[in-house]
């Protein structure tokens, strides 16, 4: 007979901000790795004028506010939300968009709120969508993935298209996204949604080549790798799972119902679920512990809430992905969510 | 006589910083924020909110012993849509272009809150010659914050100023338009409506600044010292 040697059941230790920060950051880690595998080395540059423009300008809010700069850039959550906007936009948007997103998410959204822990709207997602709605062309020109290019990007042309807008040998980001058969590519939900609309059926919209099997190519890993990502951290219990399996619920329900009645017209359940920002957001972003509900009961509502938005914005809106809308949209509903899904103390209220 | 020119200071800062209705008393806003695109247009409905304030404060001054207090409300806004009327139709004859560029917002101008809020709050309460220098007043200071959005909304959005002048100001002001900067991508948000919500908040918080400052920098008044009294006599 073993006799385990256990903690005591009430100790306790209770994580720093930084720890849970980084913790969500290393979990990003796997999903990074794919996105650059299938988009290239554009990735990392993202990766590092994020990080540089969110160094710089928390610094700045900081110094504004005349709070202790030092003591913003030990917390890591201005990392966090560099890397989660640098790996929501295309790896070869030109470099101001992603210096302009950040510094808005990080001044404007973050520090004009109050700092850490007071913004009402996740940082990241609202300079998303500052970018989306203000050059939806930067916005939605994704490059195609790495085996289906017709041109190979080295690093040095990578540099050069984001400062420049050309590659050394002089093209530009609209003949490197062109196939095989010199049509630009959309990503996986753009083309679908544009082909639905003009009335193909399903099956025929899925021969484009952005499809294999299985979803979108690239597409399908990158989910699957930040799916990964994410239940590490669930393990962690950094996130309770409430959030993500709200979100998935919210979102694969109704589309399987939809696509059950109309499955020549809609997308499928496993296309919604790994295509996108579908994981991403389900795992990383709307969990995020200040903008999201508090109490776990409220976060099941808030988790459906995002889902559902992200179903009804995909099917009927007038953009094809919607995580950031969704995850903004229920942002605001989270001070009714919070309201009504306080939990009662054990003793207090209830039936009596 | 000084008590006279007292008054009309008081008057002018109220309606231009202190109590200015777009800034302070946030009335308004709808048409501050869904016409602000170019410094064009909103000089153009400021100038239009304007003149309907001051004709609307001099009637309602002059007849406010005639109505009675129950229905003063009703009399109230017919006398402001009579002078919004007529601006329309002044603005259809002689700037047809910013009428048709302004389109539903002039006629919106009714429900104006800043306007009958005046009348209301002023005018009913005080002399023609007062109400109407507080209209001149709060009609500045609204058309003053309307332009000064309108031109940060048009240089970010644009790159330019006074684009289109010429609707407003007749032709020699096609000279006014000034190109800061050509923008291959312009900063879309800045003209949608939530960008007009953003820079206003940004404006509104200028003023608070301005005003913490110039608190925090007034000359204090002296501190009198009162002594308690604690021997007998």
């Amino acid at each position: 007979m073993t006799f385990k040697i256990a903690a005591s059941p009430h100790a306790h230790q209770r994580r720093t901000t930084q720890q849970v920060m980084r913790w969500v950051y290393l979990a990003l880690i796997p999903g990074v790795l794919v996105q650059t595998y299938f988009f290239g080395f554009g990735v990392y540059v993202q990766l590092a004028l994020a990080l540089l423009t969110a160094w710089v300008a928390e610094g700045l809010a900081m110094r504004m506010r005349g709070r202790p700069v030092a003591h913003a850039w030990q917390d890591h959550t201005a990392i966090v939300t560099a890397v989660l906007l640098a790996i929501s936009i295309p790896a070869l948007a030109p470099w101001w968009i992603i210096v302009m997103g950040t510094a808005f998410a990080v001044i404007v959204v973050k520090h004009v709120y109050g700092g850490v822990g007071q913004n009402l709207f996740n940082p990241a997602m609202a300079g998303y969508v500052l970018l989306l709605i203000s050059f939806p062309v930067q916005m939605t020109s994704w490059p195609i993935p790495n085996e289906l290019a017709q041109l190979q990007v080295s690093l040095n042309d990578t540099v050069s298209l984001i400062f420049s807008g050309y590659t050394q040998a002089g093209y530009n980001l609209e003949q490197l996204r062109m196939g095989a058969d010199g049509i630009t590519m959309a990503t996986p939900l753009d083309s679908l949604r544009n082909d639905l609309n003009h009335q193909l059926t399903l099956s025929e919209a899925l021969t484009k080549p952005i499809f294999d099997d299985l979803a979108g190519i690239g597409w399908a890993w990158i989910n699957i790798a930040f799916l990964l990502g994410g239940l590490v951290l669930i393990k962690q219990k950094i996130i309770s799972w409430h959030i993500p399996g709200g979100m998935l619920v919210g979102l694969l329900v109704p589309a399987a119902i939809y696509w059950l009645f109309n499955p020549d017209q809609a997308i499928t359940p496993m296309l919604h679920a790994l295509s996108g920002a579908t994981m991403l957001g389900a795992f990383f972003i709307a969990t995020d512990p200040v903008t999201a509900a508090t109490s776990n009961k409220g976060r099941w509502v808030f988790g459906l809430l995002v889902g559902f938005l992200v179903f009804v914005i995909r099917t009927w809106g007038g953009y094809p992905d919607a995580v950031a809308f969704a995850v903004l949209l229920a942002n605001m509903t989270v001070p009714v969510i919070d309201k009504y899904t306080q939990p009662i103390a054990y003793g207090h209220g209830g039936r009596s | 006589m000084s008590n006279e020119v007292n008054t009309y200071k008081e008057l002018t800062w109220q309606g231009l910083w202190n109590n200015n209705p777009a800034l302070v008393q946030l009335l308004g806003l709808c048409p501050l924020l869904a016409v602000t695109a170019t410094v064009t247009n909103a000089l153009g409905l400021g100038l239009a909110t304007l003149l309907v304030l001051v004709g609307s404060n001099i009637t309602v001054s002059l007849v406010r012993e005639f109505v009675p207090k129950e229905i003063r409300i009703p009399v109230f806004v017919m006398v402001i849509a009579t002078f919004v009327t007529v601006i329309q139709l002044l603005m259809n004859a002689y700037v047809y272009g910013l009428y048709q560029a302004l389109g539903i917002f002039i006629p919106l101008i009714v429900t104006n809150c800043a306007i009958i809020g005046r009348a209301e709050a002023y005018a009913s309460k005080n002399p023609w010659h007062h109400a109407a220098f507080d209209g001149l007043m709060m009609g500045l200071g609204f058309t003053s914050i309307l332009v000064l959005l309108g031109g940060i909304r048009e240089v970010l959005g644009n790159g330019t100023l006074f684009d289109g002048a010429n609707l407003l100001l007749g032709e020699w002001a096609a000279n006014l338009r000034v190109e800061l900067f050509s923008v291959d991508y312009p900063l879309l948000l800045a003209i949608l409506p939530p960008g007009a919500f953003i820079v206003m908040g940004f404006i509104i918080a200028g003023k608070n600044w301005i005003d913490n400052y110039r608190a925090a920098h007034a000359e204090k008044p002296e501190k009198q010292v009162t002594r308690a009294r604690v021997t007998s006599q």
